[in-house]
């Protein structure tokens, strides 16, 4: 697949999404919504579960499958109460000492009037800072659509992974080719530059694992759940201050010179 | 002399028209119309006036130099990492080409000038960024800029300044600007977490990945007059939403009666603002006083 078939193959209606993900890898998810502050964003999913028996707090943005589901999750674009309802829940979790674990599929946080005039920016840059120094273990997995600041508000983790055709990028190669070369038409050509595939993000040093897709596996799932398992058991015995310098020095080092 | 008749405010309308006809005897190239208040300015009388129109107050952009010399005590800054410049780490088309024009039309090799210095004597670090390079965009050096800033501050325990002005992340250098939020965030937290003040001044226009990291992650967050200061752009959100946007949305006015920042500093004010603030700061005249 060329990078920009694999955008619109996991912007298209049959994709795994976070719900499938948590009732398949979890047992007793429990959802728990809001904000604490305006509302409760359905774009995302917030609760806590049991990973191979240890209790974990689950995040996930959520796309929906079909027209009802997906008009009720806002096509997975979230609001700052989104974001802000996530940010309570790692803050729960760092207080209970559970790891985190952040299922990202998402074009992007939503753009609109409520969301900017209840602080987009200010929501997603808060969870940025919270997350560098969040007191236990966070594991952020792309499933899908990795777009820009509404993905790297839930993907400030000690380890990134991706499914094998997921993308992640700054800006989609819609608006990249419009924005930098006013042709619409040259998206191809934007979502090869953009190196926005797990391929091209694993050689730059930006994520650790890529996940084969499910196609591929007949025990997806419980495959997952097991790396899962190990990494967060390994993460969860380091001490704290080791954990969160790793998870500094994994951002610092991207650029350095 | 000439120049106080010209720009005199005028008293009636018949001598707002002899204004106008006296001010187009001025050369073009010498005179530049507010884009407020549609006045027309000499354009050697503006940086007098700290870069703002003189009549009603408009602030134009201005580059990070001449902040730097409007804000630092002369003589005091000191500069870091003047030398470092982008590398095209994706092979991007293109964008060599256009970083050598940014430096050509800057002078400067990035998108931002970082440094210490002291403020009306208060020594703190500052990191200013330059509206004429690629619009403030941010990729990987200005990234690495502001995260080493932060990095010596806290090992200083001293506070920063900051001056945004940004398009966003840097789309040519794709998802490692993108880290960079995560990146400076960082920085940012841990230089808070050990009790250093960073005070942050949003100047028009910071947008994207700015906002929605280092702009928004001040102790204190000011704004100059007018500003826009957003996450998505005035113009994506009109054509998400497919309608236009209210008078005033997302300018600094804005933010402020929604609870976003907490004060808007005209440009004239700024320094002693900031210096108030630094000194009601200050730990070591508060160590003096246990």
């Amino acid at each position: 697949m060329t990078p920009y078939e694999k955008v619109k193959a996991v912007r298209s209606g049959d994709r795994l999404t976070s719900v499938d993900f948590i009732k398949n890898i979890f047992t007793e998810f429990t959802e728990l919504h809001g904000d604490r502050r305006f509302g409760d964003d359905s774009a995302i999913i917030a609760g806590i579960a049991r990973l191979s028996g240890m209790p974990v707090t689950v995040i996930g943005i959520e796309k929906g499958h079909d027209t009802k589901t997906k008009i009720k999750r806002n096509f997975g674009m979230a609001h700052p109460e989104g974001y802000r309802k996530a940010l309570r829940q790692m803050k729960l979790a760092e207080k209970f000492n559970r790891p985190v674990i952040c299922f990202v599929d998402t074009s992007g946080a939503y753009c609109g009037i409520g969301a900017e005039e209840r602080g987009q920016a200010q929501a997603i840059a808060e969870n940025l800072s919270e997350m560098m120094t969040l007191r236990v273990p966070i594991l952020s997995v792309l499933i899908g659509e990795g777009g820009s600041g509404g993905a790297i508000a839930l993907a400030v983790a000690d380890e990134v992974w991706m499914l094998e055709n997921a993308v992640y990028s700054v800006i989609s190669p819609e608006g990249c080719a419009s924005i930098l070369w006013k042709n619409p038409e040259k998206v191809e050509e934007a979502a090869k530059c953009l190196k926005m595939t797990a391929k091209d993000l694993k050689e730059l040093g930006v994520i650790e694992k890529i996940i084969a897709e499910p196609s591929k596996i007949s025990n997806f799932y419980e495959e997952l759940g097991r790396i899962m398992t190990e990494t967060i058991e390994k993460n969860m015995s380091l001490p704290v201050d080791e954990l969160l310098g790793r998870r500094y020095e994994k951002f610092r080092k991207i650029g350095r010179r | 002399m000439l120049d106080r008749m010209l720009f005199r405010k005028p008293k009636n309308e018949l001598e707002g028209n002899r204004d106008k006809k006296a001010a187009s005897n001025v050369p073009d190239s010498m005179c530049v119309a507010c884009p407020q208040c549609k006045k027309t300015l000499i354009k050697s009388d503006i940086p007098d006036y700290y870069n703002t129109c003189q009549y009603c107050g408009h602030h134009f952009r201005m580059n990070a130099r001449q902040r730097i010399n409007m804000i630092a005590d002369k003589g005091t800054f000191s500069e870091r990492m003047r030398g470092v410049s982008a590398i095209n780490f994706l092979d991007f088309p293109g964008y060599e080409t256009k970083l050598e024009n940014a430096v050509l039309e800057t002078a400067e090799n990035e998108g931002v000038v970082c440094g210490r210095c002291e403020i009306n004597g208060s020594p703190c670090f500052i990191f200013v960024m330059e509206p004429s390079f690629m619009m403030g965009s941010m990729g990987t050096v200005i990234g690495e800029k502001i995260t080493s800033l932060f990095e010596e501050a806290l090992e200083e325990g001293l506070p920063v300044i900051g001056y945004t002005v940004s398009g966003g992340a840097r789309m040519q250098e794709g998802i490692l600007s993108l880290m960079q939020m995560a990146k400076v965030s960082g920085a940012v937290k841990r230089h808070s977490d050990a009790g250093n003040l960073y005070i942050v001044v949003l100047t028009d226009p910071t947008t994207g990945g700015v906002t929605a990291s280092f702009a928004m992650e001040g102790d204190i967050i000011l704004a100059e007059p007018g500003a826009l200061i957003c996450f998505a752009g005035p113009r994506v959100i009109e054509q998400t939403i497919r309608q236009k946007l209210p008078a005033g949305f997302q300018r600094a006015e804005f933010l402020l009666s929604k609870g976003f920042i907490d004060e808007i500093v005209s440009r004239k004010d700024q320094k002693a603002y900031l210096s108030k603030l630094l000194k009601l700061h200050d730990r070591r005249e508060s160590n003096d006083a246990v």
